[in-house]
């Protein structure tokens, strides 16, 4: 082995560390029993984890982000599952600008997309804000995600299988149903699991487009202003960190499974 | 109206439709990327209700003015010339003259721009030897690896921001590491709440995003090329520069662009690390929308903001000669 394999080992492995090294830090400090996060560590405490639950602002902004992300998640797979489905069994003419426009929210600072749709909302239509603009604004950022997922999923995807179950009799919409959705199954549990992990977390957008109903991450927002409350805020930010790094490793797995290995898949 | 209307619409179906398939059928056998236009047409007509129109009327909103309570709609450049007035009173930023009255926005974007690119130079430096790594050194458990680089990029981008802004703080967990091990007395006041503090945060939270676009490129190489210049005598290094490098530009580009153009307009960062010394054109496009309520003035902003940020990505993309690498890329 050579000396650069070494050089680099050590650097993947740095690289590593220093990734997950600050993140690390909100659990560790969520459980010590201090109010603020200093070393060196005192003792052992789940106190902020008793305040976190017994705070009704708190469980309240929980539900709105919880309605607000199954709710987003299953739109946006919808509208991802029918624009991948599109794309990947016909040769369009135009494909490309449609793409970039679709794909144009990945892009855009999200401050942008916020104020824009924002004076939509508030100025051009003058609806009030509410968990429902909140969801409008995020389904506009999860669909493009949605759509890259289900099209890495559909692209491999043997067509004859379609085929052969409409020259057996079947409509094209028991084709869909016993044909098409089992085999885009994981692709689409993994892009509704992604949506929902993007909408739970998401901030911007939410800041924009709420209004008296707070989402967790609005919450979690105007906490970090009362040096007092860090140790509930910690408790709480560890929480949303497990409960999303579960998420997304299971829904990771289900992605790359089964794509080949020879074709590398990005986002 | 309809009266008449009716019978020649009648007359002119009738001879067609004996044929037994619908008219919609046939264009659609004949042309079938219809369809394929028909099932995106949900998601195109949601991206259009939701993306352009949205972008359309904050650019039209731009050219309007607010009045105390209300907004006034007639057309006027006076948002932007507010913006760009001239003045004889000059300001200077870091040895920059800016001769505006009014040079907050400018000089904001100008910094917010340079913040950017040293976070995407950081970023790229730190992300492509990682990639390189992922690419041609690691053998077995390359899912693990795929899924540790994967998960910080979608858990929460504010709960990174506020590891940092308790790492970095002046009771943070830096400064007091450091007096605890005794290395310093005081705790060093640098630290949090200018711009570096918003650089190096900024570059933490797309450091791992920026790493797969690259892979998927280094990956892709075919390994015989890198043989061939090895057999043709490249050294190591030689053939790095000579195949790898060129070859990877399409995902280092696309990572460079991925970085810089979010980040330009990021104010949740500089928010909560930055101070008042290290806010960025997007903690100003906020206030004017909220605090300041003048969203006329701050959809002039964004509309400035956007419009540099294409002519720099066009600049950019025209200088590496972009067209030439794809199409390289294609073969």
């Amino acid at each position: 082995m050579s000396k650069r394999f070494d050089l680099l080992t050590i650097y993947g492995i740095v690289f590593l560390v220093f990734l997950y090294a600050p993140v690390l830090l909100l659990p560790v400090f969520s459980v010590n029993d201090a109010t603020v996060a200093i070393f060196p560590l005192k003792g052992f405490t789940l106190k902020a984890y008793g305040q976190m639950v017994n705070n009704p602002a708190l469980l309240a902004a929980l539900k709105n982000s919880l309605v607000v992300a199954v709710g987003v998640s299953v739109v946006s797979t919808a509208f991802g599952l029918l624009a991948a489905m599109g794309v990947t069994r016909y040769k369009l003419p135009g494909q490309g600008p449609v793409m970039s426009v679709i794909m144009l929210p990945l892009v855009v600072p999200s401050i942008i997309l916020a104020v824009a749709l924002l004076v939509l909302v508030r100025q051009v239509f003058d609806i009030p804000l509410t968990l429902w603009t909140v969801a409008a604004g995020h389904i506009l950022i999860c669909v493009p995600f949605s759509m890259m997922v289900l099209m890495s999923r559909l692209e491999g995807f043997d067509r004859s299988l379609e085929e052969a179950s409409a020259d057996l009799g079947e409509s094209g919409w028991m084709t869909f149903w016993r044909v098409t959705f089992p085999i885009a199954m994981p692709g689409i549990v993994a892009s509704l699991l992604m949506c929902f992990t993007i909408s739970l977390d998401e901030y911007v957008l939410a800041f924009f487009l709420s209004g008296l109903d707070q989402t967790l991450p609005i919450f979690l927002y105007g906490q970090l202003r009362f040096p007092q409350r860090l140790p509930m805020t910690l408790a709480l930010g560890t929480t949303i960190l497990i409960v999303s790094t579960i998420i997304v490793i299971f829904s990771e797995i289900l992605r790359r499974r089964g794509v080949q290995s020879t074709k590398p898949t990005g986002l | 109206m309809s009266d008449i209307a009716e019978p020649g619409g009648a007359a002119m179906r009738e001879p067609s439709s004996p044929p037994a398939k619908p008219l919609r059928t046939r264009i659609l056998q004949r042309f079938p990327w219809l369809r394929g236009y028909l099932l995106m047409s949900p998601t195109i007509a949601v991206m259009l209700a939701m993306l352009i129109v949205p972008v359309v009327a904050l650019f039209v909103r731009s050219f309007w003015t607010q009045n105390v309570f209300e907004i006034d709609t007639t057309f006027t450049l006076r948002n932007y010339a507010y913006i760009f007035e001239l003045s004889d009173r000059i300001t200077y930023w870091f040895g920059i003259p800016f001769p505006l009255a009014n040079p907050v926005y400018v000089i904001l974007l100008v910094k917010s721009i340079a913040m950017s690119l040293a976070v995407t130079v950081v970023v790229i430096l730190l992300a492509y030897p990682m990639a390189y790594f992922m690419a041609f050194r690691v053998k077995r458990h390359k899912m693990l690896w795929l899924i540790l680089i994967t998960i910080p990029i979608w858990t929460s981008y504010l709960l990174r921001v506020f590891a940092w802004k308790i790492m970095l703080g002046f009771n943070g967990v830096i400064n007091s590491g450091l007096m605890n091990l005794g290395i310093i007395d005081k705790p060093l006041e640098f630290l949090l709440y200018n711009p570096i503090a918003v650089i190096i945060t900024l570059a933490h939270a797309w450091v791992a995003f920026a790493i797969l676009p690259i892979y998927v490129s280094l990956e892709k190489i075919d390994r015989s090329l890198l043989e061939a210049a090895t057999d043709l005598g490249d050294k190591p290094w030689e053939r790095f520069w000579h195949v790898t490098l060129p070859l990877s530009a399409p995902g280092t580009i696309a990572t460079i662009l991925l970085v810089f153009i979010p980040t330009v307009g990021d104010y949740v960062t500089p928010a909560l690390v930055g101070g008042s010394g290290g806010s960025m054109i997007g903690n100003s496009i906020q206030l004017l929308f909220g605090r300041q309520n003048d969203a006329p003035l701050g959809s002039a902003v964004s509309v400035v903001m956007m419009a540099t940020i294409t002519a720099i990505v066009c600049l950019f993309l025209w200088l590496v000669d972009y067209r030439k690498i794809r199409a390289r890329g294609m073969n």
